[in-house]
């Protein structure tokens, strides 16, 4: 079997990863931040060895700055509806996931003004267009690092310059580079990232988390949760700081001490390594695909300009026929559709057929990628066109 | 006034603060460790940090030159 849809859920995870999720299952097991107890204390140790990790690999000074949560989505939530007010203007690209999308268009319901700067066929992005549409009410702008559906690399560091130029907040949505892309918060300016624990930062599902910087205001920004933090217990009002305000109810424990643990892991590794090798594989993948007939890639066939998740077509045949055949006959499992993002497809010019999706993460093989390739040219010769 | 055994109390508003503090006071060599916040200190669920009562000008140093807010030292 090759696993090939990395930008959904990454897997396999390194054993490190299951094995401290075991340990904190067998031996820890406490409420993180409840009680006072050596095993609540031990699991308060593990949740901040997790934000500690998170804050050497992402360039984050104070780790206490990163709230965790479920996921990427309920962190891009907690950024957009928690800042955003009536008479904001909030500036975005044509390249987003739902994730963010969904919730814009709920503020713009709220009377929150958007605009989405269109990106090329290929996904790329002219930070001038950006600073074209900024006006005197222009709050935030939120971009996606890398397209979920192409991979091509959106130019945060310098959208991060033209948002700090203009007194604006900057908003990154890290789902698909956190792990697999060198980041910097404070070198490419970002005051609000998201990320989520399951892809490349190699932790398990229900994990991720925001990165709040310094320069967003903790009172502009409400909270979606409310509720228990372990932390001024005697008072009916939700705590003001960080990251207690944005942390209610029980963590997900066991799911950060995974997270932590993936975390040590590409910090062993370095980031510069994994990306070199997904680069690699992605460069091998191009090449393979553009010697295959009848088979049409999108984006920017760059592999520097790019995660290692590309889109393609075969002539002839509907996504969803190519991803069946791929899985039933040579057990290869991608992800086909429309990927949560309407609008990077209508960008690319897919919607709403969609594409045949093929995500790689740290683990992949030079060899699967080549059996891929392989396997994909004898689907294509075996039906007619 | 020092306590009995010479142990002060950091309060923190933040549980995470108080294992942030504990791990910068453990790698400079002080002897902390944390505890629930006794309960005539606070009434409070969440934990302090204890810390030799001769140690507490260099850890409110520590705290300070680190950025860990916290709410007050006191004696045990």
């Amino acid at each position: 079997m090759i696993y090939l849809d990395n930008a959904a859920s990454g897997w396999p995870k390194p054993p490190e990863i299951l094995e401290a999720m075991a340990h904190f299952m067998r031996e820890v097991g406490a409420n993180p931040g409840r009680s006072g107890h050596r095993l609540a204390v031990e699991a308060a140790r593990i949740v901040y060895g997790t934000r500690e990790a998170l804050a050497t690999l992402l360039g984050i000074s104070d780790p206490l700055r990163i709230v965790f949560g479920a996921n990427a989505t309920e962190a891009l939530n907690l950024a957009l509806i928690g800042l955003l007010r009536r008479g904001d203007h909030v500036i975005t690209s044509s390249m987003e996931h739902n994730s963010v999308v969904r919730p814009l268009r709920a503020l713009l319901r709220r009377g929150v003004e958007l605009s989405v700067v269109h990106c090329t066929p290929q996904g790329l992005l002219n930070p001038r267009e950006i600073e074209a549409v900024i006006r005197p009410n222009t709050r935030l702008i939120a971009l996606i690092h890398a397209s979920n559906v192409i991979g091509t690399l959106l130019p945060i560091a310098e959208v991060g310059r033209i948002a700090r130029r203009y007194g604006l907040l900057f908003l990154v949505d890290a789902a698909q580079t956190a792990g697999a892309v060198p980041i910097d918060v404070e070198a490419d300016a970002i005051d609000l990232l998201a990320f989520t624990g399951h892809k490349a930062l190699m932790g398990p599902q229900g994990t991720g988390g925001l990165y709040i910087g310094p320069r967003v205001a903790l009172d502009e920004l409400e909270p979606i949760l409310r509720g228990g933090t372990g932390s001024h217990s005697e008072s009916e009002e939700q705590p003001g700081f960080l990251p207690d305000r944005y942390e209610s109810g029980t963590l997900n424990g066991v799911g950060l001490a995974g997270l932590g643990a993936g975390v040590r892991y590409l910090l062993e590794a370095g980031v510069q390594r994994v990306r070199e090798h997904e680069l690699g594989l992605t460069r091998r993948l191009l090449d393979g695909l553009a010697r295959i007939p009848r088979v049409i890639v999108y984006g920017t066939k760059k592999a520097e300009q790019q995660v290692a998740t590309v889109s393609f077509n075969v002539e002839g045949m509907e996504p969803s026929e190519v991803g069946l055949r791929l899985d039933e006959e040579h057990s290869i499992l991608c992800r086909v559709g429309l990927h949560c993002s309407p609008g990077a497809h209508r960008t690319i010019g897919t919607f709403p057929e969609g594409t045949v999706r093929w995500s790689l993460g740290y683990l992949n093989t030079v060899a699967e990628v080549d059996a891929a390739l392989a396997a994909l040219a004898s689907l294509v010769e075996s039906t007619p066109e | 006034m020092p306590g009995p055994d010479g142990m002060a109390v950091v309060l923190f508003d933040s549980v995470q603060a108080a294992i942030q503090a504990e791990h910068a006071a453990r790698a400079e060599g002080i002897a902390a460790k944390l505890i629930p916040v006794p309960r005539h200190l606070s009434t409070d669920c969440g934990m302090a940090l204890r810390i030799p009562r001769s140690e507490e000008l260099q850890v409110r140093a520590l705290l300070e030159r680190l950025g860990i807010a916290y709410r007050a030292v006191r004696a045990l």
